[in-house]
């Protein structure tokens, strides 16, 4: 049971939305809120004849890009009450991915992106990605990496430095307690391993003592563990509390959504368009994502194996509620210079906050076996300043900018509030590049 | 160990003039309708170590592959299974079969047959004045199973399971990746592989209970058994509660694959998690059931080469019987990441924590028993003091491993690999090591060489640790388990590792050379060749033990024991 079985509950509730609640669920029933537009999504998750043609993951993911899915996602495809309690809205139906039960298993049917094009017409951001297509705003262009920041380091020996405020934490807990502590247990056993082989072996010792009992010794060192053990829990479980400590209502919210093989970045706070985030290919070896330039290719291109097409865009130096979910099998989120790792899990959604302190480029890559590319799905976390953020939004058709969560908490609730997010789903122009997305790795 | 071989008045008989003593049936009723259990014990070790050469080198191609970045190695390969050559995703679905194949062969048909099939079977019936185990027949049973589930497993690597042929799925088996995203027979041969040793193990564990319960001899008394006996019989308790929830995991498994439920597809109202927990709820006594019998052995090895009897024996038992228990509780330290709340991972965190109390208290019981001991530094003596230090440095990481916000960066990376490798690759098998070289002798009769069997200690030390070790830097480093090719700043440490498994190799080619020597050349050993230190029964009989060991059951007498 995730922690988004509880708090979604009060911020949906402040920020207004309409959120739908079974009612013989109990206090810890799963919460849905759903903007208009989107209910047919919800009625395919509890459909179960609609899964023979379409997996979990599949629903999920199409929930997505019209859902405000706050609650505890597994109820999401255990509830038929939501479907029943949804009207079929056809207008969505666009939005809807077609795919088999596999998606993405046929590898050369990779999206099609219009990658030449794009890149002909100068377009830094969306070169490659599915949004090739749309307008990007000139004042946008990718952040070149700082080596060693957000990135490991060959021979390196600890852990990356920190840019977040658990992190940070977390880094201090770990060089701090834990390794002297556990440097210190491990000496301690080699050295009395190397006195005992010093003093008692037979021809400093030839005859050996009968001791076997000393219920002093025995108490002691079941005690003393015990104690070193309480001290190391008190800033473990302190860190884990403050790690669950929900964001507040008015932050921005990006859903992560993890396919096989990539990343869908969809951010309903911003006008619900969404991203898809590919690794560059490796010069000489096979292309691992069709269509996609190679590594290198740009100047603010970072390692190989790291770099996407399209980052993961947030601002700097504000919480972030990322909702991660997956589309079809486990994946898991993970960025180590921001002590951020979140299994992506079909019919769940895992919400957690990331807070990024400075603007900078931090990479991370996909921590749970998901298939034959697991190891070529990496994350780009691009932290900036809010107006450059901002601009980054403007870039993409249908990017709606405003104060994070500001629209949502000061309007009318259950008037404007779902609008903001249903407008692309509405919007057929715009329903459709989303739709494509979606769809096309298993195209 | 409470008791002493001066404490035995074992009544044993010495086997000459009984005209029939030592009648062994022909060739095939033996080895293939085996009812004896050191015959059977034998034949799991030599199933262990052919299980061990091949996962082992299956590592090798993997430590291979990661010597440096990109792919090199894999697509020859997957050819080899039978994969088409230009087929990347084939030749990256390779990847993950080997990384399965290696996990199952390691721990179901290595580490597993040769410690608890192996050892045990052999010695936990010796050590209690047993002439067999309890249900010799069920006993045969058990050992054919595990054949059998190890070459349904084989079978999976050459039919189609998904991109390429074999399983790819980790050898954790989490769905959807292992349903609907692994098309084919690979993935069921390989539950199918797990269903039939886990029925072997789940037979096996009955029949240790029941032999332990029932058939020591007269004045052997729980508390008097030789703490491997002890070891094995928590193991089996493990055994037997554990490995019926995987069963029931992965059955369900296998009918969400073939037979349209959804136990663990959101799409009919099911979760993947769920399969997360019921596997770890077996998973995670699965490690101690590897570890505890390799704990029995250190403490008889230990007690042995120090010339006392075990420190704080009582402890030492009930520590193992405490893991065991604890064992249960703490599961879903597998699962920080995967969305636990905030007071599941806070009890996770403190109960994991929990089990360093009585794993403390084993490793300063065994160094408390060599100090004031006289020790000799005899090969298996040598295994046993790298064991303690290997297995502290794996717990030690644990430690920090179990807290559940720390988990958060560490989590599905090299740190974890390095961990579980020290505590099992390093710990248990050099356990393994160590008990093979306390009891070859007294199994085949021969000596090995003393000289090799250091050199092959050495060796493996610095092998070992030079593979493992880097891989903690690497995790620290945030470099994911399970990658088949990795960005250029992690090929530093992985480049050491890949010399290190090359140092590993060349000591298991030292023990290879060592066992042939012994056959060959080996001294033939009287009853106790290790001394006035080995006290427990098997040192009463002939090396090798006779065919039917306890004719005339012994009687151990209580010497005033204190």
């Amino acid at each position: 049971m995730s922690l988004s079985a509880k708090i979604p509950l009060e911020a949906l509730e402040t920020r207004g939305k309409r959120a739908y609640r079974p009612g013989h669920w109990g206090a810890s029933a799963p919460v849905i809120a759903c903007a208009p537009g989107c209910e047919t999504l919800l009625s395919a998750q509890g459909n179960r004849e609609s899964t023979t043609t379409m997996k979990s993951g599949n629903n999920v993911r199409a929930a997505s890009c019209a859902v405000k899915a706050l609650g505890l996602s597994l109820a999401l495809a255990m509830l038929p009450q939501a479907a029943l309690a949804a009207a079929p809205a056809p207008a969505s139906a666009p939005s809807f991915p077609t795919a088999g039960p596999t998606p993405s298993m046929e590898p050369s049917g990779a999206p099609a992106r219009g990658a030449e094009a794009a890149q002909a017409a100068g377009n830094p951001l969306n070169a490659t990605g599915p949004t090739a297509d749309m307008a990007a705003s000139p004042a946008y262009t990718p952040m070149k990496p700082t080596e060693g920041i957000g990135l490991p380091v060959d021979g390196g020996i600890g852990l990356q430095k920190q840019f977040s405020p658990f992190g940070e934490y977390g880094h201090w807990i770990h060089d701090a307690v834990l390794v002297p502590l556990i440097g210190f247990i491990t000496l301690l056993v080699l050295v009395l391993l190397v006195i005992v082989v010093i003093r008692f072996n037979r021809r400093a010792n030839p005859i050996a003592s009968r001791t076997s009992h000393n219920t002093l010794l025995e108490v002691a060192w079941t005690l003393l563990p015990v104690l070193i053990l309480v001290g190391i829990a008190v800033p473990s479980i302190d860190l884990i509390a403050k790690q669950y400590k929900p964001a507040p209502a008015r932050a921005l919210t990006v859903k992560v959504t993890g396919n096989q093989w990539f990343w869908t970045y969809s951010y309903p706070d911003n006008g619900e368009f969404e991203v898809n985030s590919y690794m560059l290919n490796l010069p000489g070896q096979p292309a691992i994502n069709a269509g996609v330039r190679e590594v290198g290719s740009e100047p603010w291109d970072g390692p190989a194996q790291f770099e996407v097409d399209n980052r993961l865009v947030i601002p700097a130096g504000e919480p972030i509620r990322l909702q991660i979910t997956a589309a079809d099998v486990i994946h898991s989120f993970g960025v180590p210079s921001l002590w951020f790792k979140t299994d992506a899990v079909p019919g769940r959604i895992n919400e957690k906050v990331l807070f990024v302190e400075k603007p900078g480029v931090y990479y991370g890559q996909c921590y749970e076996l998901c298939g034959v590319k697991h190891a070529y799905m990496p994350i780009v976390v691009e932290a900036l300043p809010r107006d450059e953020f901002n601009a980054w939004v403007l870039s993409h058709p249908g990017g709606v900018v405003g104060q994070p969560g500001s629209v949502n908490a000061a309007q009318a609730p259950e008037v404007t509030a779902p609008d903001v997010d249903a407008t692309p789903a509405t919007n057929p122009n715009e329903a459709v590049p989303a739709a494509e997305t979606t769809a096309s790795p298993s195209a | 160990m409470a008791t002493t071989a001066d404490h035995f008045q074992g009544h044993v008989d010495d086997h000459h003039g009984h005209a029939d003593h030592d009648h062994k049936p022909s060739f095939f009723a033996r080895w293939f309708m085996s009812t004896n259990h050191k015959d059977i014990g034998t034949m799991y070790l030599i199933f262990a170590v052919i299980a061990g050469i091949i996962g082992g080198a299956i590592s090798g191609v993997m430590r291979l592959e990661l010597a440096e970045p990109g792919i090199q190695y894999l697509g020859a390969v997957a050819e080899f299974f039978g994969s088409d050559a230009g087929d990347f995703n084939a030749t990256l679905h390779m990847w993950n079969v080997l990384i399965t194949a290696h996990g199952l062969i390691m721990v179901f048909f290595l580490v597993m047959p040769a410690i608890i099939g192996g050892f045990g079977n052999w010695f936990v019936p010796i050590m209690i004045g047993a002439p067999d185990m309890a249900f010799p027949r069920m006993n045969n049973i058990s050992f054919w199973l595990t054949v059998a589930g190890f070459i349904s497993l084989m079978c999976s690597a050459f039919v189609p399971g998904g991109l390429g042929n074999g399983a790819g799925t980790g050898w954790t088996v989490y769905p959807p990746l292992s349903t609907y995203s692994s098309t084919g027979p690979a993935v069921d041969f390989g539950i199918f592989a797990l269903h039939l040793s886990g029925a072997g193990s789940i037979m096996g564990a009955i029949n240790f209970i029941t032999t332990i319960f029932n058939m020591r001899a007269p004045g052997m008394t729980m508390h008097k058994m030789p703490l491997f006996v002890w070891s094995v019989l928590v193991t089996a308790f493990l055994l037997l509660l554990a490995l019926p929830v995987l069963a029931a995991a992965i059955t369900m498994l296998l009918t969400d694959r073939n037979f349209g439920t959804t136990f663990f597809d959101p799409a009919g109202g099911g979760d993947p998690i769920l399969y997360q927990h019921l596997f770890w709820f077996f998973g995670h006594p699965e490690v101690y059931i590897m570890i505890l019998p390799a704990f029995g052995i250190i403490s008889q090895i230990i007690s042995t080469f120090s010339k006392k009897p075990v420190f704080g024996y009582l402890g030492m038992a009930y520590a193992m019987v405490a893991i065991g228990v604890v064992g249960f509780i703490v599961w879903a330290h597998h699962m920080y990441t995967t969305g636990l709340s905030v007071n599941t991972k806070m009890y996770f965190t403190a109960a994991t924590m929990v089990i360093a109390v009585p794993t403390g208290i084993k490793i300063f019981s065994w160094i408390a028993t060599m100090w004031g001991g006289s020790l000799e530094f005899k090969s298996p003596m040598v295994w046993a003091l790298g064991f303690i230090f290997l297995f502290t440095v794996g717990g030690v990481t644990g430690v920090v491993l179990a807290n559940g916000g720390i988990d958060d960066v560490l989590h599905d990376t090299y740190y974890v690999v390095a961990h579980f490798h020290y505590v099992l690759s390093l710990g248990a098998v050099t356990a393994l090591f160590a008990g093979f070289y306390y009891w070859f002798p007294k199994m085949s009769g021969r000596m090995h060489s003393e000289f090799l069997s250091h050199l092959h200690f050495w060796v493996f030390f610095v092998g070992v640790n030079l593979i493992f070790f880097p891989m903690h830097f690497l995790g620290l480093q945030g470099m994911p388990r399970r990658y088949p090719d990795y960005p250029e700043a992690f090929t530093h440490w992985n480049y050491v590792a890949t010399v290190g498994y090359m140092i590993m190799a060349a000591s298991i080619v030292i023990w290879l050379v060592n066992v042939a020597y012994a056959f060959i050349a080996g001294r033939r050993v009287e009853a106790n060749y290790w001394g006035e230190g080995a006290t427990t029964l098997e040192w009463t009989l002939s090396s090798p033990p006779p065919f039917h060991q306890f004719e005339t059951v012994p009687v151990i007498e209580d010497a005033g024991h204190h």
